[in-house]
Formats: C-alpha cells, structure tokens, sequence
C-alpha cells in the first residue's frame, strides 16, 4: 500500500481513455472540468464535449438528450450540485426515462476539505440510492475507478458513480475488474465485520491491523457497489461475524450504513454500529483534521468495533 | 411513407384531420374521466401541422435514424400526441380509449418506454427543452440531418431551466433545432399574465439569440410556413410563439381555466360532440 491515488483523477484519465476508443462517448460539464478532470477528454475531444456553463439541471437534461441520440454521454460536476441542484432532472428525465447516462460527480464527502459545507456533499448517496434504475457506485481507489468507469460505458442505464478529491492508498490490483451487485472481502476474519465505500474502505483496512492488535479478527468489505448491494456478502458476514460496523464519508442516514441495516434487519439481524456524519453538515478545514472531527478515523472504526462486539450477547 | 416538407399546400386537409384529433381527444378524455383538457385542445393543430405535414418520419419504422424527432415538454397534453401518433399508425386506436387506466400502454403523461412513437418521457415541467438541445447535439455528431422539435407550456415557461437551455441552444448555435411555445394564456391557478406575467415574451427569446416568429396557432399556412422558415435559418435555433386558444374548438372550453386539468363529464361530452361535428 505505497501509491496513491485520487479517483477523481483516474476517472479523468479513464475517461480519455473511453473516449479514444469510443466514438459515441460523450462528456458534459458544468464549469469545473478542471476539478472534475474532464478537462483531459475536453481537450482531446472537443468536439465530444459540452461545457454547459453553471446550469447543473441544463447539464443532466441535455446528458438526456445525448443519450436519446445515441450517445453515451459522462456528466461531470461537484456531487452536491448534480445530485442536490438536479435531483428532480436525474429523477425525471434520467432514472423514470431509464436513459443511458452515467453521472460521475467529484468532491464527495467531507474530505472536500477547505470549501466547507455548501460544497461538501454528505448526502448524495442518499439522494442516489432512493431512485428507482440508479446503480450507485463508489470506488475505494484508483483501479477500481478505472474498472468502474469501464464498466459503466458498457452497461445500458444510469449510473452514478461518487469520485473524491483527495489521493488515497491503492488497493486493488491494476487489472481489477467490477462486477455489479458485488462486494468483496478485503480481509477475512471472525470476530466483526467492517463494511466501507470510498476512502473508508481504505479505513477499515487499517482498523483491522489496530483490532489484529486488540486480539480481535476483523472481516473487511469493500461495499462499492452500494446500489444493487451484495445483500447475500452482508448477510453472510453477519452470520459469521455476529456484529458490523459500517463505515463512510457520508451522513450516517440514507447511505451505506442504512442500506446494510435495512438488509440486516430483513434477512439476518445482528448488532450494528454506523461511522457516518449524524445529522450534522460539514465545515471548512484541512481533509485530515475534518475527518478526525467527525470521527472517521481507523481508531474510530476500532472503537465501534469493540463496542459493537460487545452489544452480541445482549441481543 | 418518408414526407418531406414542400411547398404549403391547401390546408383543408389539416383542418379535417385536426377536428378528427379534437373529437378523439375529448372523448378519451370524457372516457378516462380525469385529464388536461385545455392545453390539449390548444396544441392540437401545432401538431397536427408538425406531425401530417412537417416532419419526417416512418410510422412502420419508429425507429428509422434519419426520422425528425419531437419532445412534448408541456406533456400533460398527452391526449393530442397519442391521438396523433394512432392517427399516424403508430398504435391501434382502441387503446387510446385506455387511456390513464392502470396497465395502459398511454400513461398519463408521456413515457417513451410505454408507447410507440413517444421520443421522449415527459411530465415534470421545464425539463425539455434541455433534453431537445441534447438530441440536437446528438443528431449533429451522428450527421443523419434529423431535426429536433420541441413544444412548450407558456406557463411552462416560469421554470428557471428553461432559460438555461435558451442559453445552450443559442450558445451550440442549434440550428437544428425549432422551439413552439402554446402561447394559450392561462395556466392551472388563472391568467399568466396574473400568476407570473410572462411578457414581454418574444424579446425575452429574441434577447437570448434566438430566431422568434410569432404565428396564429390555429392557423396552418401561419404555422407550416414559419415551421418552413425555421429550417432555413442557419447558426441559431427558432423559437415560434403560437398564439392559441385554450380549449380550441368547444366554445364551453374555450379560455376557461377550470378545463386545464378537467375532463369532460357527460353533459358536457355531448355538447363538444355536437359542435365538433358540426364543424
């Protein structure tokens, strides 16, 4: 785990890559191709690629439109704007029409960093995951970015796939390959399971080696695919764990640790403990410093776990 | 049975097929018993002018490339496209007397995934003219000089995304792509011009780069020539602002904002089947 990498920029270089190889790629953006990094395909391609100016629902209507025509367009813009400015356009005109649009917004989470709330998207998942034909993907590095990007120009439908701005540990090797409605076990283990998305995947990796030290084995899912979820992965790894902990740059409602209680609750309860933010929106300050204020941190997702394994008997 | 606009003919055709289109209308809607009465009688012969005389298209082949495509923006005048569109040969026309029922194939509003000859799944207003300017992009990039038409509410119209897609259509110079508004006055809650005043409307187009006509939109030489008008236009979209009548075509219809959302009840049924057979 030496490289590091941001998604948001491997998607920027798997989109040029899909563009060179695909004459029906498309590309929209809504003024920020540079931090979105689809200034590369815009560059290369710029007759395949549409700056819409700041009109976030123009630019998920006219994706649409691209779509009814044949194209297979990537609408690019902050995670906040496309799914809180244009969350009635994706609902009507992408996921009730069942068009072929991949949405791919950066600067998800609280590791945003200084820009602060109004641009730290905390609740997009939520916004993403109700919506009946979205597939809702957050990759946890950057070969899964690429994997991820790869698949969604294939498949036949909307995607929305959450990028981040800042770098992080690489996981999976260069030739990984995504598979919808699969999680993966990162780490095998008895004692809890630790289910991540995105950074916190990252996270939950490195609160196993704390908890390996605690005498406790964890098991770590990479839940990225967190629309189909792999519901029999985490159904299984309750019944062989007996407790979870669910970790993500998010609020604790709606996302990742809802989406695992709701699966628990219905197939196979057992206790649960959610690292998310609670009900509460994000600041402006330094990515690392924001993410240990709001308890995000591998220690925090040990202290859950301990806590968690603890609440077993008394179910 | 591929058309291509020509020369504007003798219209007496049109006026025949259109009071065909009114009498369908009111009674799917009569039969239905919920539905938009007056939006749909307003735009009945700006369809009947785009889809009988100046689109291309293929009704045995709905999926042809090089077809013309329409957007129904203002979809809750849903009745008037699938009268049409049966009309045409795209569906049989029993099924427009389905019409809202559950498993119907002729939903509410518009869904493309539901009914033959629909492009596009509308309802939730404001939204199409964004997606018209997308197809436009697309018919460009793919070179197939297909030609995208897109019609509007005038009370459609107060929505924001509107006049960003007024600023991308101008901003990609769509010249293949012409904009109507039904320009019929009233919206659900009384008068636009009390609810949120509009006016002025055609320099609002005009500033933003667009090519503005304004026609009478009960008139088919009015229409079919500015339609024709448009498609000579080079760099820049046209936006053609037809001045309607809500209701058009029963007088107990007529201008009265109570039928926005209102479909005919029996009494009423009867009397549009007397005066549009009459015509």
């Amino acid at each position: 785990m030496s490289a590091k990498e941001s998604t948001r920029v491997e998607y920027g270089k798997a989109l040029l890559k899909l563009g060179e190889e695909n004459p029906d790629i498309v590309a929209l953006d809504a003024d920020l191709s540079g931090s979105t990094q689809t200034k590369h395909f815009a560059k290369a391609f710029p007759q395949r690629f549409f700056n819409m100016g700041v009109a976030e629902q123009d630019l998920l209507g006219t994706a649409a439109g691209l779509a009814l025509g044949g194209k297979i367009p990537f609408a690019s813009t902050f995670a906040m704007f496309a799914t809180g400015r244009a969350w009635e356009q994706i609902r009507q005109s992408i996921a009730y029409a069942k068009l072929n649009v991949k949405i791919v917004a950066s600067h998800g989470g609280i590791s945003v960093g200084e820009d602060g709330g109004s641009h730290q998207a905390v609740e997009d998942l939520a916004l993403m995951r109700v919506l009946p034909n979205m597939v809702v993907l957050i990759p946890a590095d950057g070969p899964e970015t690429r994997a991820m990007v790869r698949w969604a120009a294939e498949y036949q439908g909307p995607v929305y796939i959450r990028t981040g701005r800042m770098p992080f540990p690489v996981i999976f090797p260069e030739n990984h390959r995504f598979e919808l409605g699969r999680g993966q076990i990162l780490r095998e283990g008895e004692d809890v399971t630790l289910a991540g998305i995105g950074l916190l995947t990252h996270h939950c990796l490195q609160a196993a080696d704390l908890l390996a030290k605690d005498g406790v084995s964890a098991r770590v899912l990479n839940l990225s695919c967190l629309k189909p979820l792999d519901w029999l992965l985490v159904a299984e790894s309750a019944r062989r764990t007996g407790a979870m902990v669910t970790a993500e740059e998010h609020l604790a409602t709606g996302g990742l640790g809802s989406a695992v209680s709701e699966v628990l609750a219905e197939h196979y309860p057992v206790p649960l403990q959610r690292i998310g933010l609670r009900d509460i929106f994000g600041t402006s300050g330094d990515a690392e410093i924001l993410l240990k204020h709001y308890g995000l941190m591998p220690d925090d997702i040990r202290k859950a776990a301990l806590k968690v394994m603890g609440r077993k008997n008394g179910r | 049975m591929v058309k291509k606009s020509k020369e504007i003919p003798d219209t007496s055709h049109l006026r025949e097929t259109a009071r065909q289109v009114r009498l369908d209308i009111v009674e799917m809607l009569h039969r239905a018993g919920s539905g938009h009465t007056g939006g749909s009688l307003s735009a009945t012969d700006i369809l009947v002018a785009l889809f009988f005389e100046q689109m291309r298209l293929n009704p045995q082949d709905p999926c042809w490339l090089g077809r013309d495509r329409f957007v129904l923006s203002k979809g809750h005048a849903a009745p008037a496209l699938y009268a049409v569109l049966s009309r045409l040969g795209y569906f049989p026309r029993a099924e427009l007397f389905t019409l809202r029922q559950f498993g119907s194939t002729l939903q509410g509003h518009p869904d493309s995934s539901c009914t033959p000859g629909v492009e596009v799944t509308t309802g939730s207003l404001g939204q199409g003219l964004s997606i018209a300017n997308g197809m436009a992009l697309a018919a460009r990039l793919n070179g197939n000089g297909a030609r995208v038409y897109v019609l509007l509410g005038d009370g459609e119209v107060q929505e924001g995304q509107i006049w960003e897609a007024a600023m991308s259509a101008v901003h990609y110079r769509l010249d293949n792509l012409t904009a109507i508004l039904d320009r019929n006055r009233l919206q659900i809650d009384g008068r636009t011009a009390e609810v949120m005043s509009l006016e002025p409307l055609a320099s609002k187009w005009e500033a933003f780069g667009w090519h503005t006509l304004q026609v009478d939109g009960h008139s088919f030489p009015e229409l079919l020539s500015a339609l024709k008008d448009a498609g000579q236009v080079k760099d820049r979209p046209t936006m053609i602002i037809a001045h309607t009548v809500k209701g058009k075509g029963v007088s107990i219809f007529e201008n009265q904002v109570k039928y926005h959302g209102v479909a005919p009840n029996k009494e009423e049924y009867a009397q549009a089947l007397k005066e549009l057979q009459a015509d």
